[in-house]
Formats: C-alpha cells, sequence, structure tokens
C-alpha cells in the first residue's frame, strides 16, 4: 500500500519531487498571501469593538496556527527518520526548523503589535504568549542542536528526539488560554465549534491561512533542496545537476 | 471597499502604525529566509564547482607525478 512512497527515500528521488511541487506551492503562496492581506486589509468590514486594529488578525492567526502546524510536521518527519531510518525525513525536520521559526517569531511580533493598542502593553507573561515563546525556542533548540554535530545522521537523530519531545508544548499553547487566566481571547477558529467570527471577515482569514501553509511548504521545499546539495555534494547527479542550471 | 480614501486606509482608522509594523516587519521577516535559503543555494553551487575543479586538480598532479616517476 505504502509501496509508492519507497523511491522517495532516496534523495535523487526527493529532490525531483521538490522540484516539481516547488513552482506550484510557490505561486499558490504568493496568490494567496496577496489575495487574503488585500481581501483583509481592504475589503473585510471594521470589528464593532476593536476598530481596524483587528485586521492585524489577517496575519497573526495564520502564522501563530502555522507556526504549530509547521511543528507537528517537523515532528512527524523527524519521528519517520527515527522509525525507519529513512535519510531525507531527517533533512526535511531540519528544512522546516528555519521557516518554523521565523513564521513563530511574525506570530510573537504580530502579536505584540496588536497587544499594545488593544491590551495597553506589547507584552505580559501569560500562558499563552510565553508557551509560544517557548515554541520559537524549540525551533531555535533544533536548529542548533544540528549544526553541533558533524555527522549529520547522528545530529538528525538528537535533534529529532528533541523535536519529538517539544510536541508536549503544542497542546499547552492550544488549551492555554482555557486552562489559565489570560488577556489572549480565545480560538476564533475551532476544528469543534462554529468559528466565532463573521463571514465577510472568516473567507479572507481562510484564504491567508492556505497562503500561509504552502508559503511554508515553498521555502521548506527550497530548504530540503539544499540540504540534499549540501549532503550529497560529491555525487555525479548533483554535480552534473549543478552543472546544468549555471548561470 | 471599507476605506473612503487612499489616506483613511493608511490611517487604519488611528491604528495604522500598529497594523502596518506588524504586516511590515512580518513581510519582511517572511522574504529574508527566502534570500537566505536561495543565497545558500548559490554559495553551495560554487562549492559543488569548486570541488569538481579541485578534484580535477589533484588527479592531474597525480598523473604528471607517476610520469615523472616512470620517466
Amino acid at each position: 500500500m505504502w509501496k509508492w512512497l519507497h523511491p522517495y527515500a532516496k534523495t535523487e528521488e526527493a529532490y525531483k519531487l521538490s522540484q516539481t511541487l516547488l513552482p506550484w506551492f510557490g505561486i499558490s503562496a504568493l496568490i494567496a498571501l496577496v489575495a487574503g492581506f488585500a481581501w483583509g486589509l481592504l475589503f473585510a468590514p471594521a470589528d464593532y469593538q476593536q476598530g481596524d486594529s483587528f485586521r492585524i488578525i489577517y496575519i497573526h492567526v495564520p502564522s501563530a496556527l502555522m507556526s504549530m502546524g509547521a511543528y507537528s510536521a517537523m515532528a512527524i518527519a523527524a519521528f519517520i527518520g527515527l522509525v525507519w531510518q529513512i535519510r531525507p525525513a531527517f533533512m526535511t525536520m531540519i528544512a522546516i526548523a528555519p521557516v518554523g521559526a521565523v513564521v513563530t517569531f511574525v506570530a510573537l511580533f504580530t502579536g505584540a503589535a496588536w497587544g499594545k493598542p488593544m491590551w495597553g502593553t506589547w507584552w505580559v507573561w501569560d500562558a499563552r504568549l510565553t508557551s509560544e515563546l517557548i515554541l520559537l525556542f524549540l525551533y531555535l533548540g533544533v536548529i542548533a542542536l544540528y549544526k553541533s554535530f558533524d555527522d549529520k545522521q547522528q545530529a538528525g537523530k538528537a535533534a529529532g528526539v528533541m523535536a519529538i519531545v517539544g510536541v508536549v508544548n503544542l497542546p499547552i499553547i492550544h488549551f492555554s488560554v482555557e486552562w489559565w487566566n489570560t488577556l489572549h481571547q480565545g480560538a476564533t477558529i475551532s476544528k469543534f465549534a462554529k468559528p466565532s467570527i463573521a463571514t465577510e471577515m472568516l473567507w479572507p482569514l481562510l484564504i491567508s491561512l492556505f497562503g500561509m501553509a504552502m508559503y511554508i511548504g515553498y521555502v521548506t521545499l527550497l530548504r530540503l533542496q539544499n540540504e540534499i546539495i549540501r549532503r550529497e555534494a560529491h555525487r555525479p547527479w548533483v554535480i552534473a545537476l549543478m552543472r546544468e542550471d549555471k548561470e | 471597499m471599507h476605506f473612503s480614501s487612499f489616506s483613511d486606509f493608511i490611517a487604519m482608522g488611528g491604528y495604522g502604525f500598529f497594523v502596518w509594523l506588524a504586516f511590515g516587519v512580518s513581510i519582511v521577516a517572511m522574504l529574508m529566509i527566502i534570500g537566505e535559503s536561495l543565497y545558500q543555494r548559490k554559495s553551495l553551487k560554487h562549492y559543488v564547482h569548486d570541488e569538481v575543479k579541485r578534484k580535477a586538480r589533484i588527479a592531474a598532479m597525480k598523473d604528471k607525478q607517476r610520469s615523472e616517476q616512470e620517466a
């Protein structure tokens, strides 16, 4: 049943697949992010309590949700690498980490810029904000741990264990607004309930969310290719490939 | 269209500074990581080319030494 997956354990096949997927992710990320932001900034109605400051939601919620989504993807890649010893899995893990860190930073920064006018402070040490900050440190920790080993298979194992252990932080982030008293508002979109947001405001949010996911996919594929080239630099197919698209 | 004029759009009902700060810094950060990845690709390309040249030089040197020893 899963046999079609096996060729992609080879770095050459994984590279070819990522090359095919790359433009699709890039184009859909660009279109969805531009459309979602423009719709959210220009056409969505203002919030009855927060006025136009609520428009920060169109970058804050997608980045915050996807910072957790990217972390799950990274942990799944780490798990596959540890259990089945598939080399491109660790390469995918380390390709996701930097873009995950950037998206987490975006979530924290836009949250601060939204908190200042609405709460009167850029930052509070409450559960939601602190656990999201820990997520950023987890991403940075995975990157640092991976860099500190010269043997990259060993590095993948060590960083992979850290990535998997860090998954415990994800439910903490998600439920932090329910478990503790916090300044942060509750969930806007939830799988289990009707969204607490008007439809005219929801559509651009969903489009930006999709765009953010595609953006993370695009950067991940780009960095996965880099990692494959770095690790396989002496293979004939890499040398041929690098000669082929010499600018 | 929610705003009646361009200056209205920039002002964001008085929250312009925060809205544009959030979007501006985020978009710059998101573009920077793409730029860094592309720069990495470029230096990897150079590295692969240099390695090929280096190997060729070493091989040529060994050939030369061998033919000198035989002579």
